[in-house]
């Protein structure tokens, strides 16, 4: 690998946007090369200060008031009379032809190494979106209870699955109730629970992202999100929980999962 | 299906879908418009936007797509005023400039020890003071947080591009940083 490639491969890098053989290649070139390692090391440093800087500015409350009162009808939560028309996740890229306006030579031959699982990057995004919405007042449960048998069949006709609800409790995670939430688009049960003041929304529908038997974890806007794949459900676990704990909270409904099977 | 069900319904899937993107549509109108009473109005205009074509919305996920029509809306605003906003397009009509300021970059000095003493107002005005496109790409990238397919897809150009203006981008800021912090750029 080049410099003039590991310098426009160091920011992927850093954006994590590379995939695993692409990584171990600039990796390599930044251990040979001391000039691209400082920059590499300068740019992260950049990074982590534009992230620190908190340069995400809050919407003022009158202009939230504005666009809401110019949409129609402020309607209530309800449950949702049909699933939203959206046949497809895929993404669209209409006219994105390979190398005929890229700015760098260098830079169209690595297009195609970049960015895969980009369907599961959106769909932690919104889920993400989804639990922030969910600690807005009065929008966390729309069935409240910490009786799971109540829980579970509220959601019997509002979602095409049977999400399992287990009462972990006895485990330090109360189970505060059930709330039928969109993502992508889709209506989707989520089931949530409590550690302390801290909210755990558990996603759980059919093929919301690409399957994963083992966990995958992210860190999206300061909340952790983990996703796995079990008995045909995707479960999508968000939280300002510190990792570890939460890393705890899906061992337990995984494992609660496995010996008997969906309850 | 009545019209007045279907409004209803679909208000209120819009109202979830897209409110809670509204801090980063207003923060990316900032970046754009440079002052908050216009970035207000950019806004609004953009859920109006949003909220007509709602219906055939598909994908892909919504801030994207938020923040795409809240671009659009944004240079139709300049092109309305007659001011220049230097879209990217038309930044991109040369593509050896691009190309040639960034591999002349002045070499740089001991940098990590630079970057090292900074404040969130300087950070800020950095990013507020980079041209187009590359301010647009520097904010869609780290405040959005968007990926690269999609700051492709909000900008309208090709990933490629994207990586070049994003390396170009940080080496500006960088740049100017040192220049912040006294050091012999």
């Amino acid at each position: 690998m080049t410099c003039e490639e590991s310098e426009i491969l160091m920011h992927a890098l850093l954006d994590g946007e590379l995939d695993a053989g692409h990584a171990r290649d600039v990796e390599a070139h930044l251990a040979g090369c001391p000039a691209c390692a400082e920059k590499r090391q300068a740019f992260g440093a950049l990074r982590e200060a534009m992230a620190d800087a908190g340069l995400k500015e809050m919407a003022p409350a009158h202009l939230l008031s504005r666009i809401e009162a110019a949409l129609p009808l402020p309607a209530p939560r309800a449950v949702a009379p049909r699933p939203y028309l959206q046949p497809s996740r895929r993404r669209f890229f209409g006219g994105f032809a390979l190398g005929s306006l890229v700015t760098a030579a260098v830079a169209a031959s690595l297009v195609l190494t970049v960015v895969r699982d980009d369907q599961d990057r959106t769909i932690a995004g919104e889920v993400v979106s989804a639990h922030i919405r969910s600690l807005q007042a009065g929008h966390l449960m729309d069935v409240e209870t910490s009786d799971q048998h109540t829980v579970k069949p509220w959601f019997d006709g509002r979602v095409d699955v049977a999400p399992p609800v287990i009462d972990l409790t006895a485990q330090g995670f109360t189970l505060l109730g059930g709330r039928l939430d969109y993502i992508d688009g889709e209506p989707v049960a989520s089931v949530v629970y409590q550690r302390r003041k801290h909210v755990i929304n558990l996603f759980v529908a059919q093929r919301l992202g690409t399957a994963h038997a083992t966990v995958t974890k992210r860190t999206i806007q300061g909340y952790n999100v983990r996703h796995w794949s079990e008995q045909g459900l995707d479960f999508w676990a968000v939280s300002d929980l510190a990792p570890d704990e939460l890393d705890e909270f899906t061992a337990k409904i995984s494992g609660a999962l496995r010996p008997a099977g969906p309850s | 299906m009545t019209g007045g069900v279907l409004d209803d319904d679909k208000a209120r899937r819009f109202r979830d879908a897209a409110l809670p993107h509204l801090d980063d549509v207003f923060t990316f109108a900032r970046y754009l418009m440079r002052n908050s009473a216009d970035a207000e109005d950019a806004v609004q205009e953009c859920y109006m936007r949003a909220l007509n074509h709602f219906d055939s919305y598909r994908g892909p996920a919504m801030k994207p797509w938020l923040l795409a029509i809240l671009r659009n809306v944004c240079i139709a605003e300049f092109a309305r005023r007659g001011k220049q906003p230097a879209p990217a397009d038309t930044v991109d009509t040369d593509p050896t400039r691009e190309e040639i300021a960034m591999w002349q970059e002045p070499q740089a000095s001991p940098e990590t020890v630079l970057l090292r003493r900074h404040n969130d107002a300087t950070v800020r005005r950095l990013v507020a003071g980079l041209p187009e496109p590359f301010r647009e790409t520097i904010v869609l990238r780290e405040i959005n947080e968007l990926s690269y397919r999609e700051i492709a897809d909000v900008a309208g150009v090709p990933v490629g591009t994207v990586m070049s203006r994003l390396a170009r981008a940080r080496a500006m800021l960088r740049d100017a940083w040192n220049v912040e912090e006294g050091a012999p750029a």
